[in-house]
Order: structure tokens, then C-alpha cells, then sequence
């Protein structure tokens, strides 16, 4: 998989630097006009209709989901949606979701599953709603579901983290044939500022934790945890929308074109194979 | 941070729970369960395994398995020192035990976390042992049965630990395209990214009393609600009534409620044979073999 290298520094500034490095990664991720799931969508596909609710218990507006076309084909869409205006915002809950958002992704990529369609996910949360109503309702459980359906999908897959990706709430809508990021983007196994608060006692520190977690686009590229790392215009994907839309657009054609060919029997033992493939540890000899 | 229920042997120690002083080599006789409150100690590893394995039956897999420091993290203290204290500290070299084990007679796989070891988070090793653990356990024929105590993926190792909530389930969907049950037992604390991914992978979800179970912290959700958390939210009874939980199982129950369960659910004495248990055993000692696994 071709991945392009990174245009500039590495992990080697100097240690006053390391910080505010980290830091610029989760502010550029986070920036409040970097275009959102709903934006893609409206870009990407030629006829979209959203399709709601979860059957159970509510619709949850932090993540959409529907039908949609792109480049001939229809796909279903999964993605979470922070809001624009501060209203909007709210009523998305800032894209962080309830179980019910996790439920309706399950029942959308049941139904790509039955009709033989492909499934985009497009994340960008802070990461699952940490509230009661979330907990007393399974979030756990809905999240653990999400996983083991996404995984189990027989259709082509592509996760793309546009913003951030928060934790299992981002990773619930991440287990792809493909998995890619947005130049500016961030994936991470909590927020800086949670590790933080809790390894540093001390949620000031978070431009530490940012850099020591690595959750950029290009270092997370060099650890092979994704797969490709779609450039965004100079000054992030906000300066021009439109350049981020048809550089997202090219590499998601590349994608599906190649993914599409696999059989489907295949293509889950080859993505089963994927994700029991991730991490690297070591192995003592012991005696006895 | 849970008591150590194994601190530098005083003979005496003040129940959590109810704040009454318990001989030690008392509560021990009582699987660590407060005689007065029902408060359940917490147990490391091995202890759980002497209570619910019968005597002599557990061999363990893939000892050698452990993390290391692949980010080169450093909070307060460098991540390859905290892996250093861990193991020496617990004697484990991951925060997680595998083996096979027979509980009533009936031959298991089984894997138990143990919290002591930086509070039983994922990282790659434990995700390893994991699959490795489910991918035997097919192969042999053999149900699965999971221990958790763990607050989560371990963030020291950045999106590797979080990309372990994907591992375990590819684990967990490829063992349960077989016809073997897999059985978790929820032990306080349950939380995070573990709770998230193979704890709730499981077809039936025992827990011990009291035990807390959630995808939050309960200062995680205070801070979000910005009130106090009702008591007892988290806890296994709670769970149960909304429907998360099929058993809450008192400690002395939950060797005598595995054997019935394994038996209903159609486990066989030997390990009996499973759809895929002519792939090939191994000595159960070292690394998988390739074929060994899915």
C-alpha cells in the first residue's frame, strides 16, 4: 500500500517543541471550520437520502446514516456529525454518541449487508457519549456490537477519519477494508486531555500527552495502523473545502475499485486477518 | 485503586465494604468475601484460578508473551518502567493469564485478568494472548471462559491498545462462528475499552456483586453530568435490571454455576470435538503455530 511520506518534521524536535507540536495535530483536527460529515456527504454523493433512528429507542442525531451514490454506485453512509452553529451542535450532542447512534449504524450496515452494499464511514468525534442515560443504555454493548458487525460486513468497507477519532466510539465505525486518514486528522486511544488528567494528574499537560500518544495522520501511517493519508490543501482541509472533498473522492474511487473485486467469503477472513495482525510485542523464551 | 489482597501479610485487614477487621487467614477460607458486608476482595490472577480450576488442571499458554514500550511514552514515569514494577510487582509478565483449564470436570480455555497489573489494560500483549487464546480454543474444540477486571485499553500504547478492542473481536467473531459457547464473568472493575469490545463479545455475561461495569468512569460521567452519580449506577445488580447482565453470581457460587453452565451449553469432559478441532493441537507450552490458529 503506497503511503506517502510525511512533508514535514518528524518526532525528532526539540523537546520544548514536542508539545506544542502535539497540540497543533489535535487543534487542526478540532478546528471549528473544518468541514464536517455532512459537508462529505453533500460533496461525495450525487443523491444522498439519511434514513434514521434505530428501532429501539430514538434516532441519535450525532451520528447519520443512509443511502447514497458515488461514482456510480450506491453505498450505505455512516458518520458522525458534530454540528456547525452552536445550536446545531448541541442537538448533535458534539458528535459524540449515544448507544442509539451505535444501533442505527448496526441497522444500516445490516441492511448494506442484505443488499449487497458498500459502507463509507466517515468519523470525526470526540469519542462516545460519557453521560448515564449513555451507560444505563449499553454503551459498552452497543459498541462492542458495532465492532463485531462492522467486521463481519461481506461488503467492501472504507473508514476514513476526517477530524478525530476518539477511542472505541471513533473505533465502533473503524473496522474497514480500508482504513484512511485526512492529513489533519487524529486517532487515539483517548483524549489528550483524559491521559492527561489521569497519567499526568494534571489536564494542563495535555500537549504532552498529544505528542506522546503519536495520533497523527502521518505517524500512524509509519506504524501501518492505516493505510493511506488523503492531503489536505495547505493550512488544512477548512482553507479550501472543495480541494479536501476531490482528494478524499479520488482516494475512496482508488479504494473501492480494488476492494470491490474481492469475493466476499474472502474479503472478511481478509479483514479478520487485518485487525488480529495489529500490535507488535515481544515473546521471552521461558524455562520450563 | 483496589486493596492488594495480598499485602505484606498482616494477619488482619479492615473490610472496604463495612470497615470490620478480618483475619486474613479467615477471609482466605472464604474466597476473600467479607463475611459481613459480602464485600468481594479482589483476587489476583492465579487466586482466581485456584478457586474456580480444578485442583491441578490449569496449564497456562504463552507465558512469555508481554508488551513493551513501542512509543517510547513517558508520562511521570517512562511506560517501560511501569512494565517493569508490574512484573515485578505481580510476578506476571502481562496483564492477562491464559491457559486450559478443567472447572467441574469440564475442559475450558480460560484467560483472567489480573488488575494489579496497571489496572489490567489491553495493550498488545494482552490482545495477543487473547487471540491466541480464542483461535486454540476453536481449534481444540474447547469454550471459553473470560475473567475481566480491567479499566480499559493501556494508553501508553496509543492506537496499537486501541486498535486491541479490533484484534480481540476479530478473535471473538472467528471463535463464534463455531458452536462453543464463550462465557465472560465481569469482576469489578469492568470498564473502558475492555468493557467495550470482548467483555460484551460474550454470549452470557456472569458478574460478581457489587461488581462495576461500564463503558465510563464514574468521574468521567460526574464531570459530564455535572451531578453525583446515583448509587450504585454501575454496579452488577443495576446492570442486571437493565438487562447487561444474565447472572450475578456470589464467589462462592461461581465455580459450581461454570460447571452447570459448561454442562447445559454442551462442553465435552476431554474438550470434546469442535467444529474445527481437527486443524491440530500443540503442547499448549509456546508459541502458536501459524496452523494453530484460525
Amino acid at each position: 500500500m503506497g503511503v506517502a511520506q510525511p512533508k514535514t518534521g518528524t518526532d525528532s524536535e526539540p523537546q520544548a517543541e514536542v508539545p506544542a507540536a502535539g497540540w497543533r495535530k489535535v487543534a487542526a483536527a478540532r478546528h471549528p471550520r473544518r468541514p464536517r460529515c455532512s459537508d462529505f456527504i453533500a460533496a461525495l454523493f450525487s443523491d444522498f437520502i439519511e434514513l434514521r433512528g434505530d428501532r429501539c429507542y430514538r434516532d441519535d442525531p450525532a451520528i447519520v446514516g443512509g443511502v447514497g451514490r458515488f461514482e456510480g454506485h450506491s453505498l450505505v453512509v455512516l458518520g458522525h456529525e458534530k454540528g456547525r452553529e452552536a445550536k446545531e451542535r448541541v442537538s448533535r450532542n458534539f458528535g459524540m454518541p449515544f448507544p442509539e447512534g451505535y444501533r442505527k449504524a448496526c441497522r444500516l450496515m445490516g441492511l448494506a449487508q442484505r443488499l449487497g452494499l458498500g459502507v463509507l464511514a466517515l468519523i470525526d468525534t470526540p469519542g462516545a457519549y460519557p453521560g448515564l442515560g449513555a451507560e444505563q443504555r449499553g454503551q459498552m454493548q452497543a459498541i462492542a456490537r458495532s465492532l463485531e458487525v462492522m467486521l463481519t460486513l461481506e461488503v467492501p468497507t472504507v473508514a476514513v477519519v476526517i477530524g478525530e477519532g476518539g477511542s472505541g466510539g471513533a473505533l465502533a465505525l473503524g473496522l474497514a477494508d480500508r482504513v484512511l486518514m485526512l492529513e489533519n486528522a487524529t486517532y487515539s486511544v483517548i483524549s489528550p486531555e483524559g491521559c492527561a488528567s489521569i497519567l499526568w494528574h494534571d489536564p494542563a499537560k495535555a500537549g504532552e500527552a498529544a505528542a506522546a500518544l503519536r495520533l497523527g495522520a502521518w505517524e500512524l501511517a509509519q506504524e501501518g495502523l492505516i493505510d493511506e493519508v488523503v492531503e489536505e490543501p495547505e493550512g488544512g482541509a477548512h482553507v479550501c473545502a472543495a480541494a479536501t472533498f476531490a482528494s478524499l473522492a479520488r482516494a475512496l474511487a482508488r479504494h473501492f475499485s480494488e476492494i470491490r473485486r474481492w469475493n466476499p467469503r474472502a474479503r472478511v477472513a481478509k479483514r479478520l486477518a487485518r485487525f488480529l495482525a495489529c500490535g507488535r510485542y515481544e515473546e521471552a523464551e521461558l524455562a520450563g | 485503586m483496589p486493596a492488594d489482597p495480598n499485602p505484606a501479610s498482616p494477619s488482619s485487614l479492615p473490610c472496604p465494604g463495612c470497615a470490620a477487621e478480618l483475619k486474613v487467614a479467615a477471609l482466605a477460607e472464604l474466597l476473600w468475601v467479607c463475611p459481613a458486608c459480602g464485600y468481594h476482595f479482589p483476587l489476583a490472577a492465579r487466586q482466581r484460578l485456584e478457586q474456580i480450576a480444578d485442583r491441578g488442571s490449569f496449564a497456562e499458554w504463552d507465558p512469555g508473551v508481554g508488551s513493551r514500550d513501542l512509543l517510547g511514552f513517558v508520562d511521570r514515569i517512562p511506560y517501560h518502567e511501569r512494565l517493569r514494577l508490574a512484573r515485578e510487582r505481580t510476578g506476571l509478565r502481562e496483564a492477562v493469564l491464559t491457559g486450559a483449564a478443567k472447572i467441574g470436570g469440564y475442559a475450558v480455555a480460560v484467560g483472567v485478568f489480573d488488575f494489579r497489573f496497571m489496572g489490567g489494560s489491553m495493550g498488545c500483549a494482552v490482545g495477543e494472548k487473547l487471540a491466541r487464546l480464542f483461535g486454540r480454543a476453536a481449534a481444540r474444540g474447547l469454550p471459553v471462559l473470560l475473567v475481566v477486571a480491567s479499566g480499559g485499553a493501556r494508553m501508553q500504547e496509543g492506537c496499537y491498545a486501541l486498535m486491541q478492542m479490533g484484534k480481540v473481536t476479530a478473535a471473538a467473531v472467528s471463535f463464534k462462528r463455531g458452536n462453543l459457547p464463550y462465557v465472560a464473568l465481569l469482576t469489578n472493575p469492568t470498564t473502558g475499552g475492555v468493557a467495550a469490545s470482548i467483555a460484551y463479545q460474550a454470549d452470557l455475561v456472569l458478574a460478581e456483586p457489587g461488581a462495576v461495569i461500564g463503558f465510563a468512569g464514574k468521574r468521567v460521567i460526574e464531570d459530564t453530568i455535572k451531578m453525583r452519580l446515583p448509587a450504585g449506577a454501575q454496579r452488577a445488580e443495576a446492570l442486571q435490571e437493565r438487562g447487561f447482565v444474565d447472572i450475578v453470581v456470589p464467589r462462592p457460587q461461581v465455580a459450581p454455576m461454570l460447571a452447570r453452565l459448561f454442562g447445559l451449553l454442551g462442553a465435552g469432559e476431554q474438550g470434546g470435538p469442535g467444529p474445527q478441532a481437527a486443524k491440530g493441537e500443540d503442547d499448549g507450552s509456546g508459541a502458536a503455530e501459524d496452523g494453530d490458529r484460525f
